[in-house]
């Protein structure tokens, strides 16, 4: 287990937002789906912002000013009232439908990232941070919806108000107009300006959250270390650091949002002095009417509300938008380890037998950990795989249930090359036990029916029984039903290498790898389980990685591995004759170990 | 809540409100100084035909005097209120994590690392959010009651549209944030969900890939992605219906202001100037008015990520540390001894009997002697180990370091005298360096390599790219699972333990490197005291080295005695032990009897395809 202490500032990339948004568009094509419509109704929608500006003008110039006129004053806002009751229809019509589309659409692409990262290789898998990805399909997800749910709508009907109301305001008088959007102009320029600042503000922000959440994280999961050090105070001062730092940050961000909504309403008060004073002059030239002169004062005010909200709202967006850029990216990447899907082929029924073809491997920007290994075991064989630790025998396991693929060369079963195996039968047919057997967080009968969902309780302790496991089982305190708690941590780490075995074990695999995974049980119960297992896989093919030797004792053939590279193999007493060998030396260590 | 947030950093928001309470006012003036540049500007100028400049110039001055004001207070409001909010929650999360190192291991294992993750999070960004519009709130009901009071010295009859129409509209704002409430707090228990099924899918991503169950788990998180979709529209239909009717409100009212207006005028009760003035100010209040309405909307979110946040903040059964201290002059090997201690885990479901993992256990590691515990899998041999650093406290009896029961030592003598290797490593995501002096007084480089050394660890690591400034851990370099045990062991060593514990501390590591390790800590090279040693242990070699064997089975010690002694008397213990030579002896017979049809070995055999 590890926690992280600083998170990688998020790789921020460069690409604009358009093509952010056209990428996810072309993801996402269910989101155009009804568009046309959705736009129609914002536009009626918006055009109620209008309306009581446009009635103040009419009942000001005909019913009021020149002459009380209360029936025109009483039609101007019996009209304006129903055009407001049918845009307000509107309104609640295209929210409802952007909102059915847009979670729609999103839901979809949270799954879809959510397959996609489990279809990435183990080493791309292991290269990002757990949290990382984990937040593509939650918080970044979220962000966007989030901004939909509130900015986005905002947003939508801002801008649209800005069109509107710029329309209206050019129907009443173009030089009023041009009035107010010189006022704008240079607000315009600087909050732009700002909103770079901003951008880059708020990627600290989130930069510094994931250095927080790292280092919350490390002082939750080690806990156990934390107390047995007696570094508590160490640990502190590093989350005071980090809470701090995201606090600065975030302090930051919003000294910068204050200075743009800022420039915004001095622009807005800049625009109405202006609109008084040019206002004025044209009324006295009669080329404005007093009603319309007093409608621009409210334009006025529905223009500086969108600038003004678009400055907050387009941060929102910015986070949004970066959010979506993560997720299209995580999906974006090819996996490496791909399944040739419908062109792929089966693997052979009946038992399998292994070929390692020139394989090399070698970890991106390591050097070669298996050196161009070229090897075959028959089918129905049990071979383990031995050597000190980091001498590759790892990898084998690895390349062999096609974790990773190699280098160099290739890995074949029954004569097809792994990369043409199609995912479903190889995971239906290979099966590993890893030595870390992660256990989810239900009981111990569901974790067992992880991979054959359909098997029954009586069938789950059939397998318990055939395994040698009863009596084990029967000192649960439920039984099946215990629950193993989070990652299994309720049970021992040798418990939980039972479970392990017993999913794998009902698996029922022509081709089981077992990656050291009895390490943490005892010996007599590995004994006991070596039997059975020895039983159980007689007829398929089984290989183990093994650092127990007993295991090497028993198998039909054991092969070592020695810096990457196969020195000896054969059967245990063959490989013992020379005891000069590596198998010999290990071997006698072993012994000295277990007498 | 928000009493407690406005006593904590009460400077702060009194900025804020007076930010938010001058911005309220120069809102109000604006419609007042609107209405007059219209009624005494705009109207006398077109009468008579000319332009008084100085009039004008005036108006002009005063539109662009208020914006300069409203600035000001936006800057104090919002500056106010962002801070605020962000101290608060800082303040907090120093808070809830200090709980967390507080908090015993029992408490933590109660506790799903997800939740604390986000009540250290999310919790407490939304127990603190309404802050920063609290005091917009607050202005904007100075500004509500100062709209009314203006209403009423303009005119009773308008003043009465505007107390028709403002009610409204904080009514409605009410009504929809009860419905959005429920709404809302599922969307967020969802969203909840959703993120565990992700975690702990792609903490097992290697199962799930190894079992080919992609298909399936996409399956599962869909479901609840579905869920969480529908309740998201659901909040999305609520915002559709009431949205547009609070934007409606304030301009239905504008109109009967209009209508109102006209009537006043006629009976000569107002002019053009107020008529003007108050139909600008319903339009300029609706956003304000509106804005109220999102904090409402925030609140039951907060309220619920404060009850979280409260509930680890009250959370009680700290472990405190005694101020016994028991670093003797000269480093010497401690004594440790259990006495009747009974020991059971929590039930994880209410459900499910409580069960005792460990019952009488008594028994004594002297000083500079080595113990090993043998016992089968999941007979309580790593709850000893963790009671006998204190990670856990017993239900009853006690354990005691040197004559001295361990809940009465002080933190730092504890932590110097004793040291667990755990049997899962933690590596910190740091440094080599980092990861072994634990910034621990007195652990340099030179003592740093001392203990890798003696964990057999010093050729790797001399091997990284950057030596001891390599990072390891989630995002470093990763090590193998021998490293890494040989790395946590070492960070042990590096403290000079009195007392070490090895819970299965070498299970990773070859046996030959292994039986390096344990020959060092028998006797370290550089004339230091050998510590007394607790090791659980299955290997032969390892239990060899031990003065003493503790046989447990069932959370009871079955048996104790010298390796020989057991042997021969327990048969439990003895079935353990020679496990693997039994094994190959029934090969050996197994071999006699197949004489006919010897094994044969996987390269004889040619697979018939």
């Amino acid at each position: 287990m590890s926690a992280s202490v600083e998170a990688a500032p998020p790789a921020e990339a460069t690409e604009s937002t358009w093509r952010t948004l056209r990428r996810g568009l072309a993801l996402s094509p269910e989101l155009r789906t009804g568009l046309a419509g959705t736009v129609a109704l914002a536009l009626v929608y918006m055009v109620g912002r209008v309306a009581v500006p446009v009635a103040v003008q009419r009942g000001i110039d005909h019913g009021i000013v020149g002459g009380l006129d209360l029936d025109v004053v009483s039609l101007t806002v019996v009209v304006t009232a129903a055009v407001l009751v049918v845009t307000t229809t509107c309104g609640y019509l295209m929210m409802r439908r952007l909102f059915t589309v847009s979670e729609t659409a999103l839901a979809g692409v949270r799954t879809r990232a959510f397959r996609h990262v489990h279809d990435l290789s183990m080493l791309h898998q292991q290269s990002e941070r757990r949290g990382s990805l984990v937040s593509r399909v939650t918080s970044d997800v979220d962000q966007i919806t989030q901004f939909l749910q509130w900015g986005g709508v905002i947003l939508i009907v801002n801008l649209g108000q800005l069109v509107v109301t710029t329309a209206v305001m050019l129907a009443y008088s173009w030089q009023l107009t041009l009035v107010v959007l010189v006022a704008f102009a240079p607000a315009v320029l600087v909050i732009r300006l700002l909103q770079r600042r901003l951008a880059g503000a708020y990627g600290l922000v989130r930069q510094r959250m994931g250095t927080l959440l790292g280092t919350i994280g490390e002082s939750v999961v080690g806990a156990p270390v934390i107390r047995a050090y007696g570094i508590a105070g160490r640990t502190a001062r590093r989350l005071d650091a980090a809470i701090e730092g995201q606090r600065q940050a975030q302090q930051k961000a919003i000294r910068i949002s204050i200075m743009g909504s800022s420039v915004g309403e001095l622009a807005a008060g800049l625009a109405l002095a202006g609109v008084v004073v040019v206002g004025v002059n044209l009324g006295v030239d009669r080329t404005l009417s007093i009603g319309q002169l007093t409608a621009f004062l409210f334009l006025v005010t529905l223009f500086i509300q969108p600038v003004q909200i678009a400055t907050e709202v387009l941060n929102e967006a910015q986070n949004a938008i970066a959010g979506w850029r993560r997720v299209l990216d995580v999906l974006d990447v090819a996996p490496d380890v791909a399944d040739p899907g419908e062109q792929g082929r089966e693997l052979p029924p009946g038992p399998l037998d292994i070929r390692f073809a020139g394989v090399t491997f070698a970890y991106p920007g390591g050097p070669p950990v298996l050196h161009g290994v070229t090897l075959d075991i028959p089918a129905k064989s049990r071979v383990a795989v031995v050597g000190e630790t980091g001498s590759g025998k790892t990898t084998f396991a690895k390349l062999l249930t096609r974790l990773m693929d190699p280098t160099e060369g290739e890995v074949l079963l029954s004569g097809v090359s792994l990369r043409q195996v199609r995912f479903d039968s190889l995971r239906s047919r290979v099966v590993m036990v890893p030595q870390d057997g992660f256990l989810f967080d239900t009981t111990v009968g569901e974790n067992v029916r992880f991979a054959r969902p359909e098997l029954t309780d009586a069938q789950l302790t059939a397998a318990f029984v055939e395994l040698g496991l009863a009596d084990w089982l029967d000192g649960l305190p439920a039984g099946l039903d215990t629950p193993v708690g989070e990652r299994g941590e309720a049970l021992s780490v040798g418990e939980r290498q039972l479970v392990a075995l017993a999913r794998a074990y009902v698996a029922d695999p022509d081709l089981l790898v077992l990656d050291e995974a009895t390490s943490a049980v005892d010996p007599a119960t590995e004994v006991r389980l070596q039997r059975t297992l020895d039983a159980v896989t007689r007829g398929r093919t089984t290989l183990a990685i093994a650092h127990r030797l007993s295991t090497a004792q028993a198998a039909d053939e054991v092969i070592v591995v020695d810096r990457g590279r196969i020195v000896q193999r054969g059967p245990h007493d063959e490989l013992l004759r020379d005891p000069d060998s590596v198998y010999a030396l290990l071997y006698a260590s072993w012994l000295e170990q277990t007498r | 809540m928000l009493g407690r947030a406005i006593r904590e950093q009460p400077r702060i928001f009194a900025v804020a409100v007076t930010g938010s309470v001058l911005f309220g006012l120069m809102v109000i003036a604006s419609a007042f100084v609107v209405g007059r540049v219209v009624g005494k500007v705009v109207v006398p100028a077109v009468a008579r035909g000319s332009v008084a400049t100085g009039t004008l110039a005036l108006a002009a001055a005063a539109l662009f005097g208020i914006s300069v004001l409203r600035v000001v207070g936006i800057f104090g409001r919002r500056l106010g209120a962002g801070y605020m909010q962000y101290r608060l929650q800082a303040a907090y999360r120093r808070r809830v994590t200090r709980r967390y190192l507080d908090l015993p291991l029992a408490w933590h294992h109660r506790n799903a690392t997800g939740t604390l993750l986000s009540n250290a999070n999310s919790d407490v960004e939304a127990a603190w959010y309404p802050i920063a519009p609290l005091p917009f709130a607050v202005g904007t009901v100075v500004m509500l009651v100062g709209a009314v009071v203006s209403l009423f010295l303009t005119d009773w009859a308008l003043a009465l549209v505007g107390l028709a129409v403002f009610p409204a509209l904080f009514a409605l704002n009410v009504v929809y944030s009860r419905r959005m409430a429920p709404r809302q707090a599922r969307a967020q228990r969802l969203r909840a969900e959703v993120s565990g099924i992700a975690h702990e899918s792609f903490d097992g991503a290697l199962v799930v890939k190894t079992m080919g169950r992609e298909a399936q788990e996409t399956a599962r998180f869909a479901a609840r992605a579905g869920e969480l979709r529908d309740a998201l529209i659901s909040v999305g239909k609520l915002r559709g219906v009431f949205d547009p009717m609070l934007e409606t409100l304030p301009s239905l009212g504008t109109l009967a202001v209009l209508v109102v207006g006209a009537l006043r005028l006629r009976q000569g009760a107002i002019d053009v100037t107020e008529l003007v003035s108050v139909a600008f100010l319903f339009t300029v209040l609706a956003f304000p008015v509106r804005a109220i309405g999102w904090v409402l909307a925030e609140l039951p979110r907060s309220v619920a990520g404060w009850d979280r946040v409260r509930r680890v903040l009250d959370a009680t059964g700290e472990m405190p540390y005694g101020n016994t201290t028991l670093d003797p002059a000269t480093p010497t090997p401690a004594t440790l001894a259990f006495h009747d201690v009974h020991f059971g885990y929590e039930p994880a479901e209410a459900h499910l009997p409580g069960t005792e993992v460990l019952g009488e256990v008594t028994f004594t590691v002297p000083a500079g002697k080595t113990v090993a515990l043998v016992g089968p899998t999941g007979a309580g041999k790593s709850t000893i180990a963790s009671l006998a650093v204190r990670l856990v406290d017993p239900h009853s009896g006690a354990v005691t370091v040197d004559g001295v029961d361990v809940r009465e030592l002080a933190a730092a003598s504890l932590a110097s005298t004793v040291a667990l290797v755990a049997q899962v490593p933690f590596v910190f995501d740091d440094t080599v360096r980092a990861n072994i002096a634990l910034d621990r007084p007195g652990i340099g480089d030179e003592e740093v390599w001392a203990a890798l050394r003696l964990a057999e660890a010093d050729g790797f690591v001399a091997a990284l790219p950057d030596g001891l400034d390599t990072v390891v851990g989630e995002r470093g370099t990763s090590l193998s699972g021998g490293q890494r045990q040989r790395l946590t062991l070492a960070r042990a060593l590096a403290g000079r333990p009195r007392l070490l514990v090895l819970d299965d501390a070498t299970s990773a590591v070859d046996p030959r490197v292994e039986a390096a390790i344990l020959a060092g800590l028998r006797a370290p090279d550089d004339g230091v005291a050998p510590a007394s040693i607790l090791v659980v242990a299955y290997r032969r070699a390892t239990i060899a080295l031990a003065d003493e064997v503790i046989y447990v089975e069932h959370g009871r010690v079955v048996a104790r005695g010298t390796h020989p002694e057991l042997l021969a008397t327990v048969p439990g213990y003895a079935d353990l032990v020679t496990a693997y030579e039994q094994a190959e002896q029934e090969r050996e017979q197994t071999r006699t009897y197949d004489e006919v049809t010897p094994l044969t070995s996987g390269l004889e055999v040619e697979v018939d395809r």
